[in-house]
């Protein structure tokens, strides 16, 4: 940085380096493989035994519907669709932050990114299994989903593409696939890192057979940086088809209060709002076990916030939208469903919601806030929750009171629901701090890239 | 046949790595590679390679995996299992794009990785350069270049002379 300021006099603005407290290559080698390669600290150990407890019963719950059927829910006519999609729309949209800042920042060199991204692309990866999981056991008869692949089959039957609800799948297991190729890409030359350095036989193996046998030259990086780019490419509008299409699901429907032409643009808001809620809840968390507040600085987590202030407003605006195109529309049921939504049964809901979706990012205005670590912890949790909730309630509201009064009801969860929904928070937790605690969390060539050392002009005279 | 050879030169920072390696070709050399821990901006150029191929790779197989999509979705909807769904045509193209859309982008992803690994010849588990110690710095802090002995200009005491000549801090000899 001061050969910056010295060297180019016309600069006024000198930026803070990106990683703090001006660490060599070598020192960025250490602190990241170093996690890996040594033990984990206490606090580890008394979070996975957490998590892993809440696994093991989310897999002992899944055993269990698959026994019984999905009356265990309290899935009932009217609401068909309860907590078990309100958690899959909750998990999907969670991953797309991770892919907003591997894909969409890299094409816009926001360099800020390398620091996060190793994580948030494990989280993505983390959040769509779990999410994956609701749908499958969601058709009851788990054994026959094979019925929506496109597969010639003794019965004739083809799957129908005109259903939103296989445009789902095909989304969601491209985005996975994309994600996960994205995240492996990434980790070869880490991979190939942590192979050199591996001290046991055993470490030296299972590193080097993942790594592929990496060896870091230039004829080789000139391929991986254009398949990376490549990939962030293809990557970028999977940030915005996904949960469009997710958000079709209920779009293509007839039912009041689903059937809006918002709902794709107002669900990816959603998404990276949530989305980003969670890498900071994560990375927060991370940062204090780990000690990586030189690689995850202030700056980075003020950034995020901001993202998260713009992506909140989105989101409160398409909120009030709704509400105007629903009186301006001038269909009574469409209005209806949306008074019912803000005043009738479900009113605890949407207010609990709008508090925490529309109210609370306002704090983020403050620059004070934006850089206070316990402020974010707390407002990255509430989005989450009131991100889940919003969920909560254009799925359950609106099928509770559709266009006959004869048939409408209320949705009570059961144990079970609530079973589902807090092991779907281990088994993501739990597959996170495997994460953590096995592979890389910060990119380390990335990382070492955008070191002022890095660039060749470094220190020269022009 | 005669065993690889391979010489490790190690030089100081990415500046001295571009410097040597344009010195290097100009010295006539082939088969040499730079390595470093992170690409360095403006190395192909020094060490004149052109610009990947991948993108064709990628784009090829994205056309394919739009075309099967749409022929996928033709067949199943309008030839093998043609059934009246809200009085649509069975070849409803528009409601056909969002699977197009995902297969389109699953191929290219796919051939983006694939292409790469293959065009690197990866995965090889094996290579002479895991045996040298100076080597294991190309992951962490070491600029290195390397140049095998099927190249026409090597001869080992005078290839690692010039190295020295052009800056190298450190050389190693390796052989398969």
């Amino acid at each position: 940085m001061n050969a910056r300021s010295e060297n180019n006099e016309m600069s006024v603005y000198v930026e803070e380096p990106l990683i703090a407290g001006d660490p060599s290559y070598q020192s960025v080698t250490e602190s990241i493989s170093g996690i890996v390669e040594g033990k984990p600290p206490r606090l580890w150990y008394i979070a996975i035994s957490i998590s892993g407890t809440l696994a093991l019963m989310f897999l002992s719950l899944i055993a269990l519907l698959i026994w019984e059927g999905i009356g265990i829910w309290g899935l009932q006519v009217p609401v068909g669709w309860g907590w078990d999609i309100v958690n899959f729309v909750f998990w999907v949209g969670i991953g797309h932050a991770g892919t907003l800042i591997s894909a969409i920042l890299f094409l816009l060199r926001q360099r800020w990114r390398t620091s996060i991204n190793r994580f948030a692309e494990a989280m993505t990866i983390m959040a769509v299994i779990v999410a994956g999981i609701f749908p499958a056991i969601h058709v009851g008869r788990a054994w026959a989903l094979y019925w929506v692949f496109p597969l010639p089959n003794q019965m004739g039957l083809w799957p129908n593409f005109r259903s939103p609800l296989l445009w789902d799948f095909f989304a969601v297991g491209t985005y996975f696939s994309c994600s996960f190729l994205f995240w492996f890409v990434g980790l070869i030359p880490d991979l190939a890192t942590l192979r050199d350095r591996a001290a046991s036989k055993i470490k030296k193996i299972i590193f080097g057979i993942f790594a592929l046998g990496w060896r870091g030259g230039n004829r080789q990086w000139r391929h991986y940086e254009l398949a990376y780019l490549l990939l962030a490419g293809i990557s970028t509008p999977l940030v915005l088809s996904v949960h469009s299409v997710v958000s079709t699901d209920f779009a293509v429907s007839i039912l009041p209060g689903w059937h809006t032409t918002i709902f794709p643009p107002y669900f990816v808001a959603g998404a990276i709002f949530s989305g980003f809620a969670m890498v900071l809840t994560l990375a927060i968390i991370a940062r204090k076990i780990y000690r990586l507040e030189n690689f995850i600085t202030i700056d980075h987590l003020e950034k995020m916030n901001k993202i998260m202030l713009v992506t909140g407003m989105i989101v409160g605006y398409a909120y009030s939208c709704e509400f105007f195109i629903a009186w301006y529309g001038g269909n009574k049921y469409e209005g209806f469903a949306f008074l019912n939504r803000a005043f009738g049964p479900y009113a605890w809901a949407y207010w609990i919601m709008i508090f925490c979706n529309v109210v609370v990012p306002q704090v983020f205005w403050v620059k004070k806030w934006r850089r206070n670590v316990a402020v974010m912890f707390a407002a990255s949790i509430l989005i989450n929750i009131g991100m889940w909730f919003e969920r909560f309630v254009i799925v359950v509201s609106s099928l509770a009171n559709d266009y006959l009064p004869s048939s409408w009801g209320y949705f009570k969860p059961t144990i079970y629901d609530v079973g589902f929904l807090v092991g779907s928070f281990g088994l993501f937790f739990t597959l996170f701090l495997l994460f953590l605690r096995f592979l890389p969390m910060i990119a380390m060539s990335e990382v070492k890239g955008v070191l002022p050392q890095a660039d060749p002009h470094h220190g020269a005279k022009h | 046949m005669a065993k690889l050879k391979i010489i490790v030169a190690e030089f100081a920072d990415p500046a001295a790595l571009i410097q040597a390696a344009e010195q290097i070709r100009g010295a006539g050399y082939r088969d040499f590679d730079c390595h470093s821990p992170f690409p360095i901006h403006g190395m192909d150029a020094a060490m004149g390679i052109k610009r990947s191929k991948l993108g064709y790779i990628a784009a090829a197989f994205a056309l394919t995996g739009f075309s099967g999509a749409v022929l996928l979705q033709w067949w199943a909807s309008a030839k093998a299992f043609p059934l009246v769904i809200s009085g649509k045509p069975f070849f409803s193209y528009q409601a056909f794009l969002p699977v197009t859309f995902a297969l389109t982008v699953l191929l290219a992803a796919i051939a983006s990785v694939i292409g790469m690994l293959v065009m690197n010849k990866l995965p090889r588990w094996h290579h002479p350069l895991f045996e040298s110690a100076l080597f294991r710095k190309a992951g962490d802090n070491g600029f290195l270049m390397t140049i095998e002995s099927t190249d026409p200009q090597f001869d080992m005491e005078r290839t690692r002379r010039f190295l020295e000549s052009i800056g190298a801090i450190a050389i190693e000899e390796v052989t398969d």
